[in-house]
């Protein structure tokens, strides 16, 4: 497939010019994943750039990034493909109003073209290898979508029966996404290597705030991430805040003119960063505390 | 044998060294199949042997699933390719388990008092009072009569949507259906036929506590399990697929009382249960039970995307840390847990009890079920589900 990366390393380069910074664990496991040919899932708390990662790996390797964004009851129509309803009953209409006298035969298989094929996320990705198809979320499906997922990445190919078997030239990229709150199949993940993505470490996330909002200072950035880092573990908040939350924040403070963080505009920007109202007040109450220390 | 010192032996070592890897994995508790091990031998070929650092994030990709998985991992790692450099290895914060007691009983107290003693009253509407008379404080002449109102209750299986479609009367157009029907007619418009997605009976997963605190309920609670599994064989009978029952015993161990639960007279059914249940009255380890519960049946499917319904008072003599990682794990499988605390519907209840307390945070429903007026509500709440 993609032959153009050397090692590990060169993939951090990479997607360190891309605006991910990855560190050694992933470059080597995203590398694997390239090498083998085998779907990536990553599991962990959302806002740790799961999403970002294969938005990325796609910038990086220059190539197209097809998105499937799973749900309950998503079913192979949303999926794979479907056929365009209204556009066939035109054909339909249009051969009668031509006067053309056909075959009910000939008119079925008129209407099964390649023409009224809607081709959804996963086909899109199979017809447009190589590129890279980012499964998103994929613990929101149900159980019988997992067995067809699984279905489709072990060949890579996917068959209508109207129009006969279609199969990637060069397998796509697959990065799976789950926010785990439910245990995805093992079968599935037998067939993928395995990531847990974990909130990055306080130079880091620095790091990335300075690469995604260079307008924020160096200072301010800095005293974001301390505090959120603090608000991640020290409070048991609801919903922990992620890196997106964090830039979010970064972004909002910057846009204030704040040079540096002070309790009465930490407060009143909080809600990039707690969703929750109960995470409000705790973190309200903590805030004096935390930002005086 | 011993483990190599290094990564980098004699000629025909790394794959025995990499597979002996997995084995210890395997042996400390980490799902290790052998396709997985195949991959590990393919991802460390590709990263190279002699980069360990590599070796450690490639082994952790192939052969770990979930994060549970990672620290085990981590341990035998750093056991089986013990050098000195040990960068690269980033273990998870371990908080200690909290060890925590189970309170002592305080909420005994609850009922014993206005007992029903006229027998004017109870000749009234003897039926209608035994329905909501508390089932742990019957007397055994009165059990026996309850026995005959458990044939009044009628279980309805909760319903998941299938894959399948059916045509129905609304709902989307089915393209396939109308394109057809047009086409009998040399393509002219004929009437739409509309589908909407099936329905398919869940399966439905039944855990009885028997332990000593439960053990007043036991026997009742045995009984409305039967009605669950009897009449979900009857609905199979009708055709169509029979929705699944499981019957389990929690307590001191696990034991699966499906086979027996099948009988068609519950009297028998219970006898029979009694025979297969080794631990009726015994202490309760709530936790250790569906943990076991979880890696030999549930995760394997039986609890996916099933309602699961606990029937327990929530004593815990165990580690309550051990039952809020299993209700955790248990909540994440299933499509929907109920809990059924026999104690609920009592007067000043509050749910304190450690167990009861680790728990709740992953239970869908709470319900009471200390009389059969509350199973019928249970009824409509496994139904809905």
């Amino acid at each position: 497939m993609v032959t153009t990366i050397t090692s590990p390393a060169d993939l951090t380069a990479r997607l360190a010019s891309t605006g991910y910074l990855a560190d050694e664990s992933l470059a080597t496991i995203v590398y694997l994943a390239l090498q083998m040919e085998r779907p990536l899932l990553l599991e962990g708390e959302p806002g740790t750039g799961k999403t970002a990662l294969a938005e990325g790996i796609a910038a990086a390797l220059d190539l197209p990034l097809v998105r499937l964004q799973c749900y309950e009851g998503i079913d192979a129509t949303q999926a794979l493909y479907d056929w365009d309803f209204p556009r066939q009953i035109l054909h339909l209409r249009a051969l009668e109003a031509g006067g053309d006298v056909v075959d009910v035969e000939k008119a079925e298989s008129s209407l099964f073209d390649e023409r009224f094929l809607l081709a959804r996320p996963v086909l899109r990705a199979l017809r447009d290898a190589p590129a890279v198809l980012l499964v998103d979320e994929i613990d929101r499906a149900d159980d019988e979508f997992e067995a067809f997922l699984l279905e489709v990445l072990s060949t890579y190919q996917v068959s209508i029966p109207e129009l006969g078997t279609i199969s990637a030239v060069t397998p796509p990229v697959v990065v799976l996404t789950s926010n785990r709150t439910r245990e995805v199949h093992d079968a599935l993940k037998r067939r993928c290597l395995y990531h847990w993505v974990e909130h990055p470490g306080l130079e880091r996330e620095v790091e990335i705030v300075r690469t995604r909002a260079p307008e924020v200072s160096e200072q301010l950035a800095r005293q974001v991430v301390t505090l959120v880092q603090r608000l991640r573990t020290d409070e048991s908040l609801l919903k922990p805040p992620g890196v997106a939350e964090t830039l979010d924040w970064a972004r909002a403070l910057e846009r204030l003119g704040a040079q540096d963080l002070d309790v009465a505009t930490a407060a009143a920007t909080l809600g990039a960063v707690v969703k929750y109202r109960e995470d409000a007040q705790r973190v309200r109450q903590a805030l004096d505390r935390m930002l005086t220390t | 044998m011993s483990p190599a010192p290094a990564l980098t032996g004699s000629r025909h070592e790394p794959d025995e060294l990499l597979l002996g890897f997995s084995r210890a994995l395997r042996a400390a508790g980490v799902n290790v199949t052998m396709d997985r091990a195949q991959s590990f031998l393919a991802a460390v070929a590709v990263v190279g042997l002699d980069d360990q650092r590599a070796t450690y994030w490639a082994g952790r990709a192939t052969l770990c699933s979930s994060p549970d998985d990672l620290d085990r991992y981590d341990q035998v790692f750093a056991a089986w390719f013990a050098t000195k450099d040990e960068t690269g290895r980033r273990p998870a914060p371990q908080e200690p388990p909290p060890v925590t007691q189970a309170s002592l009983e305080e909420h005994e107290g609850a009922g014993g008092d206005g007992e029903d003693d006229d027998p004017l009253r109870a000749l009234a509407s003897a039926t209608e009072v035994l329905r909501h008379r508390d089932i742990g404080e019957m007397s055994p002449a009165e059990k026996a009569r309850l026995a005959l109102l458990f044939d009044q209750l009628r279980p309805r299986a909760p319903t998941r949507r299938a894959r399948r479609r059916t045509t129905w009367h609304r709902g989307e157009i089915d393209a396939e259906r109308t394109m057809r029907r047009m086409l009998a007619r040399m393509g002219e418009p004929a009437e739409l036929a509309w589908r909407r997605r099936a329905e398919r009976p869940r399966r439905l997963v039944l855990l009885v506590d028997v332990s000593g605190s439960m053990s007043p309920y036991a026997d009742a609670l045995l009984r409305l399990a039967h009605r669950f599994v009897v009449s979900s064989d009857r609905r199979g009978a009708h055709g169509g697929l029979a929705p699944r029952v499981e019957v389990f015993t929690i307590g001191t161990r696990l034991t699966r009382v499906t086979r027996a639960m099948r009988l068609r007279d519950a009297d028998r059914a219970i006898i029979a249960a009694g025979e297969t249940v080794p631990d009726w009255s015994g202490g309760t380890r709530l936790g250790e039970t569906l943990r076991i519960f979880l890696d030999r049946w549930g995760q394997r499917g039986m609890a996916r995307g099933a309602v699961v319904v606990v029937f327990s008072d929530g004593w815990e003599r165990g580690d309550t840390g051990l039952l809020k990682e299993q209700m955790r794990r248990l909540h994440s499988l299933a499509h929907r847990v109920v809990w059924v605390n026999p104690h609920v519907g009592k007067d000043g209840y509050q749910p304190v009890q450690q167990g009861i307390v680790a728990a709740l945070a992953h239970v869908d429903d709470f319900v009471a079920g200390h009389s059969l007026a509350t199973f019928a509500e249970l009824i409509e709440v496994v139904a809905d589900a």
